[in-house]
């Protein structure tokens, strides 16, 4: 028999509580482990593709009101601009608006792949149909794949914001090409189409734009164009706020709020929870065995080593639930990650950094929840402990 | 023969609130190597706390405390916890067997504490089992077997590691007649055959006739009873 042997056999002395208990610190590591992962995933996300010399120009009074279009001659005539394109959010969505969204942009094509060309990679035939097609659509290959769609096709993709003049909410494409991202982690769940296919076609926003992107002939000058740029649009009707495109992703994912609080404070409060009913059924336990310890210590188990013991217990009381938290969670973002709804947050799968920091944050559970139980039996005297009944 | 344990004008005081009581005021004894003493006298008379000093699970105020030669009152409470892992083995009234354990592993308990390695360790538990004719209850818990059981169990968990004293607590006082006789009969063979310095308390004259004397403890004091 070990050490161990006697942690375990102990612990597991009342085994509904034990795994009532395991359960509770299951359940928040399930929460860490989920809405973690959902935050780094959308952190990472902000970041994908994000190239340290672009910016994104958008409305100041929110990235989801407009520009006009006019803004992206003058926005490329300022000092520092070696590029710059502009996109229009879509609302797209494929047949049933419910479980088909994801990520749609309208874009000027040539400046668009001249400026994002190596985060979408086509062919150079498939490039050309692109540009020259006014229908033409290019769709990431992830997309492509969960619905079969292949080059040549014609798809009607649908907004829950446009609408035809004839009444159709819906836009025959034809799919020009399938680009893959730099890396084959990135995430290739969106399409792109014609600007001007929408805006001759749609019944509003007539010559309006999301926003543009600009490329800086370096990220050093980032700051100097940003605020040149915004200087230029100051007291127009569409004042501008220029961002890099980083802190532009980060804004357009948290729209919710932000995110880094709520997921800490959810966090913080069901490990409040957790660390409070922990305690309170270890000390408890530990009083119920107080003349068990009063033994082992006549027996000639020194003070530090029922210390061991104790915290031993409490440590893999949390090890168990927060490996069960974790793995679970890992497979439920797992699952989450294939659903199409979910291709805006990007890569969902659990970083080993998450499921590291849950494992220390098991065992700081399992050190504090123990800290008193193993304090009491430190401190325990053998003839108090004795006389105990 | 040479005592192995010796008491030398050991004092012991408790407090109990502001009132300080006094236990021993220079109590001296001397236990020989291979003596089996029981110790007898009423409630209140110093009879556990005489216990605990010659165990070193507590601690005396004055006087010295000598074990094979060596004065033991002075050890750290680490030097005492191994002390007591080596030399002495327990047995209380109430067995004290860890419930979520089997009786092997009941037995194997102070084996924990040294470096054996875990053939040898299951060779002494069941030598130690066989001794108290427990081999064939090895796996059962301790809520599976008798009283009389339970205690045959404690005696071989305090001789598994071959010390050389015993100090027996009541160890008979939650058994009937006949089961207590056994239980005696088993420390007087361990006293006989392997011996094994026996020091019991006990407050049954009967149980005390298993002894080779009684002492009785009143007021701090000794008075030998019979020899």
């Amino acid at each position: 028999m070990r050490d161990f042997d006697l942690v375990r056999k102990n612990l597991f002395r009342k085994p509904l509580r034990t795994i009532l208990l395991t359960v509770s610190i299951f359940m928040a590591f399930l929460i860490f482990g989920l809405l973690t992962s959902l935050n780094v995933a959308l952190d990472r996300a902000s970041e994908t593709g994000a190239a340290s010399n672009r910016l994104i120009v958008s409305n100041k009074i929110n990235f989801t009101q407009p520009l006009p279009i006019a803004y992206v001659n003058r926005i490329a005539a300022t000092k520092g601009v070696t590029g710059v394109t502009h996109s229009s959010w879509f609302g797209a969505f494929y047949q049933d608006q419910r479980n088909s969204r994801f990520v749609g942009f309208a874009v000027d094509p040539e400046t668009y792949l001249n400026l994002y060309a190596n985060d979408v990679r086509l062919t150079d035939a498939e490039r050309k149909a692109f540009v020259t097609e006014r229908t033409g659509v290019i769709v990431g290959k992830a997309l492509a794949d969960q619905y079969g769609w292949k080059v040549g096709q014609t798809i009607p993709i649908s907004s829950n914001i446009y609408v035809q003049a004839n009444g159709r909410r819906s836009w025959d494409m034809k799919i020009s090409g399938i680009f893959t991202g730099a890396k084959p982690a990135d995430s290739t769940t969106a399409l792109y189409f014609h600007y001007d296919y929408l805006n001759e076609t749609a019944t509003f926003g007539r010559d309006q734009i999301g926003n543009v992107a600009v490329r800086t002939a370096s990220s050093d000058l980032n700051n100097s164009v940003a605020k040149a740029i915004d200087n230029v649009f100051a007291n127009s009707p569409y004042e501008t706020s220029t961002v890099d495109e980083k802190t532009f992703g980060q804004a357009f994912l948290k729209q919710a709020g932000d995110l880094n609080l709520i997921v800490t404070m959810v966090v913080a409060a069901a490990f409040a929870a957790i660390l409070m009913i922990v305690s309170t059924t270890l000390v408890s336990a530990m009083r119920e065995r107080i003349r068990e310890i009063g033994v082992m210590k006549t027996l000639g188990f020194s003070s530090p080593r029922v210390l061991r013991l104790v915290l031993g217990e409490a440590l893999l009381l949390s090890t168990m639930g927060a490996v069960l938290g974790l793995v679970v969670s890992a497979l439920v973002l797992s699952v989450l990650s294939k659903s199409p709804a979910a291709s805006t947050f990007g890569d969902l799968s659990m970083s080993p950094l998450v499921a590291l920091s849950g494992l220390l944050l098991a065992i700081t559970l399992g050190l504090v929840t123990g800290a008193i139980p193993a304090a009491s039996a430190l401190r325990m005297s053998i003839v108090d402990a004795l006389n105990r009944r | 023969m040479s005592a192995l344990i010796q008491l030398n004008n050991v004092t012991k005081h408790y407090r109990r609130g502001k009132e300080v009581i006094a236990i021993f005021e220079g109590l001296t004894l001397a236990i020989e190597k291979g003596d089996f003493v029981a110790i007898m006298g009423p409630s209140g008379s110093g009879k556990t706390t005489l216990l605990n000093l010659l165990g070193g699970t507590d601690r005396c105020d004055g006087g010295e405390i000598i074990f094979d030669g060596e004065r033991i009152d002075g050890y750290s409470e680490g030097q005492l916890a191994a002390w007591r892992a080596r030399s002495i083995g327990f047995i209380f009234q109430f067995y004290n067997l860890m419930p979520v354990l089997t009786a092997a592993q009941n037995v194997e308990l102070p084996l924990m504490l040294t470096k054996l390695p875990a053939r040898k360790r299951r060779e002494n538990v069941e030598t130690a089992l066989k001794i108290v004719e427990l081999s064939d209850r090895a796996k059962h818990k301790p809520k599976e077997l008798s009283g009389g059981q339970q205690q045959r169990v404690a005696i071989a968990r305090a001789i598994v590691s071959d010390p050389k004293m015993l100090l027996c607590d009541e160890p008979t006082g939650d058994l009937d007649r006949n089961t207590a006789n056994d239980i005696l009969g088993t420390l007087q063979l361990l006293n006989r055959e392997m011996g094994k310095t026996i020091i019991m308390v006990t407050h049954d004259p009967e149980a005390a006739r298993f002894a080779n004397r009684t002492l009785h403890l009143d007021k701090g004091a000794f008075a030998e009873v019979t020899a």
